[in-house]
């Protein structure tokens, strides 16, 4: 059998790499955003507080998250596209974003509980392990499940945007925004698309991890500092390669367990100052990540 | 009403007085981008290091104040060059959003490095400055010297742009990257020398944040942000957009954190920030 403590990684290492695979759907295309730590704080907040305060279920709540965060995709979005927002400027608008939900999550401290986070009120009765319309499941299994069915779906999403016409004309976006628009492409459809998708999908992976953790924080599933952990997980694994961000995912947290396993607790940070050292290392020699580096240098061969 | 008009003009007021620091703060970040055409992400972090740097000179090898603000500004002017030279360079003809992902790893390593070296807990200064009193409202006197230095840093860069033969080769370099070096002009040593001033504005940005804040390793995060905002807002690379700016957001987030909570104020800024991309995508200033 294997213990809770593997299995608990193996949860985190499929929902990053959903999450981050999500986001690399833009990121691939040119459209570096700063702001998917809202859409995860939308889906995991919307849940929680209208269960916690409603007694609204989350298989309501979950649609209802995704519509915000799909109007938020939108209004945000369709100006940025239209305006020709592009580049530095797409991506500190976005993080603009993500500091403004976070701001709002701590603020209404009356509903959720400020920066001191929030609890889902507990469903499971004793004795039992799954309450379903709630949600919650005490088993790490079920969670297991979950997560490799929307880590499977993520990936099947990237494989059909990568086969599709659209990835095309997204990828002459990102060359020359004026030259795709004279041979027809429609630029602010083509990029709202794919937008919605990756901010729909960055929504659900909030929403399972609320669930699963149980518990939700401004500073954990909001704001710049959750934006950037995404946007580095996927360079340091690959933005180009399909399970790229799922390498970076386990990279990341392997590399903060095994350091942690190895000499405890004596060097609190010291996972992510070796990461950002890396990070740095790698976006100036190894621009591709772990496992777009590792193909070309099979190919090579 | 009168005891209501009162304190509103004191969050007018420090809101003022806060706009002067901010402005201070986003100057470096656009200069920087403004000759070099590179965003610091990490700008916010090179001043998290010299608030340490006045920390421990002062507090744990009891330098006077002055002479340990003066060796920050000097450090971090010298991490700026650092910066440059070992993260930047490297990257000056990669992809421009390689340019910006990578100063934010450096971000990602500062910030861990100053945990693992300094601890998480928050370190004060220690030094007091009485408050100011004015009529029935009071204002901070570190605020005050802040808005003054950061005044006398804004009009001291103005000078040295304007009034000296390096300084126009730095606004010539920031013009046409291209033509410059055909007319002597070394982009590689005028694109040191704007980082070691940058360097050397964060520096003084962080003497005048340790007067009233406690420094810990995630300081950068809390005003980071504001910074980058408020470059964008009035225009990368324009400074006179930067100033105003600084004061524009600093009256939203004084102001509207009076009426609401502070995180209000904070929220109204940046929501006011994406609206005004929409309308004015180049920023207040177009370059």
């Amino acid at each position: 059998m294997i213990g809770n403590y593997p299995l608990h990684l193996m949860i985190l290492v499929l929902l990053w790499g959903y999450i981050y695979t999500s986001w690399s759907l833009m990121g691939r295309m040119g459209m570096v955003s700063f702001g998917h730590g809202a859409f995860m704080g939308i889906g995991a907040y919307t849940v929680v507080m209208l269960w916690n305060h409603y007694g609204v279920s989350p298989w309501i709540g979950a649609p209802a998250a995704l519509a915000v965060a799909a109007v938020v995709a939108i209004v945000i979005a369709y100006p940025c596209f239209r305006f020709r927002i592009v580049g530095h400027y797409f991506a500190l608008v976005t993080l603009a974003l993500s500091e403004v939900t976070r701001l709002v999550f701590t603020a209404m401290r009356e509903q959720t509980g400020g920066s001191l986070g929030a609890t889902p009120n507990g469903a499971l009765t004793e004795g039992a392990s799954v309450a379903l319309g709630a949600l919650q499941f005490s088993s790490k299994w079920v969670w297991l499940a979950i997560v490799a069915v929307f880590w499977l779906g993520g990936l099947w999403v990237w494989r059909a945007v990568d086969r599709s016409m659209g990835r095309l004309a997204l990828q002459a976006i990102s060359e020359e925004e004026e030259a795709a628009a004279s041979v027809g492409i429609h630029v602010t459809r083509a990029k709202l698309r794919i937008t919605l998708v990756s901010a729909l999908m960055t929504c659900a992976g909030g929403i399972l991890y609320a669930q699963y953790q149980l518990y939700v924080n401004p500073d954990t599933v909001s704001g710049i500092a959750i934006s950037l952990q995404m946007v580095f997980g996927v360079i340091a694994g690959g933005m180009f390669v399909m399970l790229g961000p799922t390498v970076g995912a386990a990279f990341t947290l392997l590399l903060a367990e095994g350091l942690r396993l190895a000499w405890g607790n004596r060097f609190p940070a010291l996972d992510s100052t070796i990461y950002g050292l890396m990070l740095v290392l790698f976006i100036i020699y190894m621009p591709k990540g772990i496992l777009g580096a590792a193909l070309d240098a099979v190919r090579r061969r | 009403m009168e005891i209501f008009d009162i304190f509103l003009l004191e969050a007018v007021l420090n809101g003022l007085l806060l706009g002067g620091l901010l402005a201070l703060l986003s100057l470096g970040l656009n200069l920087i981008f403004g000759v070099i055409d590179v965003v610091w992400i990490c700008y916010a972090e090179l001043i998290m290091c010299g608030m340490y740097a006045v920390y421990y000179l002062h507090v744990q090898y009891h330098w006077p104040l002055i002479a340990a603000m003066a060796a920050a500004i000097v450090m971090v002017a010298l991490l700026g060059v650092v910066l440059h030279q070992l993260v930047i360079r490297p990257v000056l003809s990669a992809e421009p959003i390689n340019q910006l992902l990578v100063t934010g790893g450096v971000l990602f390593f500062l910030q861990a490095a100053a945990t693992l070296a300094f601890g998480i807990d928050f370190k004060n200064l220690g030094v007091s400055l009485p408050p100011v009193r004015l009529g029935e409202m009071s204002f901070s006197a570190a605020r005050l010297v802040a808005f003054g230095a950061a005044l006398a840093g804004v009009l001291g860069l103005y000078l040295f742009l304007n009034k000296t033969y390096l300084g126009t080769a730095i606004r010539a370099i920031s013009q046409d990257r291209a033509v410059m070096p055909l007319m002597g002009v070394d982009p590689g040593r005028v694109f040191v020398i704007t980082s070691a001033i940058g360097g050397a504005l964060a520096g003084l940005g962080a003497c005048l944040l340790v007067l009233q804040y406690d420094v810990h390793p995630a300081i950068g995060l809390s005003f980071g942000p504001i910074i980058f905002l408020i470059c964008v807002l009035g225009g990368l690379g324009s400074m006179a957009g930067g100033l105003v700016a600084a004061f524009v957001f600093a009256q939203f987030i004084s102001v509207g954190g009076f009426f609401f909570a502070i995180e209000w104020g904070y929220v109204i800024a940046f929501a006011f920030f994406i609206a005004m991309m929409f309308v004015r995508p180049q920023g207040l200033f177009r370059r």
